[in-house]
């Protein structure tokens, strides 16, 4: 990097990052208890044990990794912890931070960062809801099985039955969020970095798409980098000792 | 050797206080798409059976938690968006929360514990609020989950059963699972009832409605979602492969159901026993069924005596009449795929357990 900021220091600015690394000493409970840890090659003792050694280049080689993608943020590591850390808010900082820098775009897990803003974040604006029944796509999600094809083609007569409100004006399952409400929200986004870090999100993709030779749309799914981001699977990152 | 006194106190740090009646009701996304009928049976539960006062606002919006743990949604804008719904609860006059969502209700939490922790991150919050609408907030007197509030009532559920957690063929109480969503006690054990180890407030449920509680080794595993883990189709091979390992450790103890008290984890576990089918053959119940999963309001419902099919379980992957035939529930096939007014709708077809 060319300045060499001293990444801790912006760690620490983090109140996720100070809250969830008071002193780490090793003992790896967190790593025995991870469900990523079963099944990815990820060990969240040693993330935690290389940014407790401050070492810049260390932290920096992190930000650009998969690694720091493997979380699933279950935070089952904060209940084991005896010294009350929680390696999980260490893993919310460190990507928040891969995002800031744009270097989330350098690995294959981090470039997903775009399929999640162009799916749940385009949501959040677009309904209100981080995930509607409308707006979970059978192509996408397979393995909500039959079952869910036939509620995308009942849903008025599903939600009737069973009290839902969709699209409905008033309170219900499902109902349309009022457009005073969606706008307050947006708003709420402008006003404490929100927008700011989905269009970051956005430029540093539209970047790596240009770098990667890749069709790539301003908005919407169907464009071959959401396509890539989202399905593409190195198989690279397992633990092969978890079978 | 502990003494019991000791045994006392601690248990005591892990009971929690929730209030007996005016709610301010916070819905789940993922709840309300999937499971529409257990989020308005809630209500139904609370305002028509129990007499209880929820109040619900229209403009109540997603509390941003998916994309919060997801990492596309920064800190500051969480707090600030929860902020506007604990404004929406000041100004309607209520003081007790009642979260739907296992997401949210970890977010209120950790959201609540770091505005202790960091006094100048909840002025902030109160600052970026009025700028951003006009608003201004107090901090709710009292926060609970659903699961919560249904398990506070269980005795006054059990009181009006129409049926009881038994198989009425060998007259044996149901053996059932229970799922806590990691997010209700695992950051926070001093907000759930019984911790994060001993959590109760589903095996409450199932005490009181006469069945019994199975133990088994991965029973406070994850259910798998792990949030950028399932939403990203080149990651869900971590979301599948937990699920199957939970099931592989409770599968030799024969669980006629699994209940669960967060939206996702339902969905999670019925819908990956269709994927492991589908994919590997492979199923987890007896006689080569699958294992049906039920939301709580679910449950409760059905010990009141509700319909199943005005609940929603038969849009579930894996179909509950197995367990319905052990409770002795009678079941109307012909209503099933029904609408509001009786009209019949197609039969959807390749479910599990049909």
């Amino acid at each position: 990097m060319e300045k060499q900021e001293n990444l801790y220091e912006i760690l620490m600015d983090d109140i996720r990052f100070e809250e969830g690394l008071k002193a780490c000493m090793n003992c790896g409970v967190c790593t025995a208890i991870c469900p990523a840890a079963e099944f990815y090659d990820y060990d969240p003792r040693k993330i935690v044990d290389t940014v407790q050694r401050r070492d810049n280049e260390e932290i920096n080689n992190l930000l650009k990794s998969d690694t720091i993608w493997y979380c699933g943020e279950c935070m089952s590591c904060k209940t084991r912890c005896p010294r009350g850390n929680t390696p999980g808010f260490v893993i919310m900082a460190l990507r928040t931070l891969s995002q800031k820098l744009g270097y989330f775009t350098e690995s294959e897990k981090g470039r997903q960062q775009f399929a999640i803003k162009r799916t749940v974040g385009d949501n959040i604006f677009k309904y209100g809801y981080c995930a509607a029944t409308y707006a979970v796509n059978p192509d996408l999600h397979p393995e909500q099985g039959p079952v869910w094809e036939y509620i995308l083609e009942n849903t008025d007569e599903v939600f009737e039955r069973l009290g839902g409100q969709l699209n409905g004006t008033g309170t219900g399952p499902l109902r349309k969020i009022p457009k005073e409400a969606l706008d307050e929200i947006k708003k709420i986004f402008d006003v404490t970095g929100g927008t700011e870090f989905f269009e970051l999100i956005e430029e540093h993709s539209k970047r790596k798409a240009a770098e990667m030779g890749l069709q790539f749309e301003s908005k919407g799914i169907d464009n071959e980098y959401f396509n890539e981001v989202f399905t593409c699977n190195s198989g690279n990152h397992n633990n092969l000792e978890s079978d | 050797m502990m003494k019991n006194e000791g045994k006392k106190r601690i248990w005591s740090d892990y009971q929690k206080e929730i209030a007996d009646d005016h709610f301010f009701y916070v819905r789940s996304c993922i709840r309300q798409s999937f499971f529409p009928g257990s989020e308005q049976f809630f209500l139904n539960l609370m305002r028509k059976v129990l007499g209880k006062d929820v109040y619900e606002d229209p403009a109540h919006t997603t509390c941003t938690g998916i994309g919060y743990h997801s990492d596309i949604v920064p800190a500051a804008t969480i707090m600030t968006v929860v902020a506007r719904h604990f404004a929406l609860m000041k100004e309607a006059g209520y003081k007790n929360l009642a979260v739907s969502c296992v997401t949210s209700f970890g977010l209120y939490t950790e959201i609540l514990e770091t505005w202790k922790h960091f006094p100048a991150e909840l002025e902030k919050t109160r600052e970026y609020l009025f700028k951003a609408t006009g608003r201004e907030f107090d901090i709710p007197e009292n926060v609970a989950h659903t699961s919560d509030i249904v398990y506070s009532f269980r005795d006054q559920i059990a009181a009006k059963a129409k049926i009881k957690l038994v198989n009425s063929i060998t007259g044996e109480p149901l053996k059932i699972v229970e799922h806590i969503g990691c997010h209700y006690s695992k950051m926070f054990p001093k907000s759930g009832i019984g911790g994060a180890e001993f959590p109760h407030v589903l095996s409450g449920m199932i005490d009181a409605w006469g069945g019994e509680v199975i133990d088994y080794p991965e029973r406070r595993h994850c259910c798998g979602f792990g949030f950028r883990q399932y939403l990203v189709q080149a990651n869900r091979g971590y979301s599948l492969s937990n699920t199957v390992k939970k099931f592989n450790s409770m599968k030799p103890y024969k669980p006629d159901m699994i209940l669960a008290n967060c939206p996702g984890c339902t969905m999670f576990m019925d819908k990956w026993q269709y994927t492991a089918k589908e994919l590997e053959g492979i199923t987890f119940g007896e006689k080569g069924e699958s294992i049906p999963v039920l939301t709580y309001e679910e449950l409760a419902g059905l010990v009141l005596g509700m319909n199943p099919w005005d609940l929603g379980l038969q849009y579930h992957m894996v179909q509950s009449e197995p367990l319905l035939r052990k409770l002795g529930v009678e079941i109307n096939a012909s209503d099933k795929y029904k609408t509001k007014d009786g009209k019949q709708m197609p039969v959807p077809q390749n479910l599990i357990n049909v």
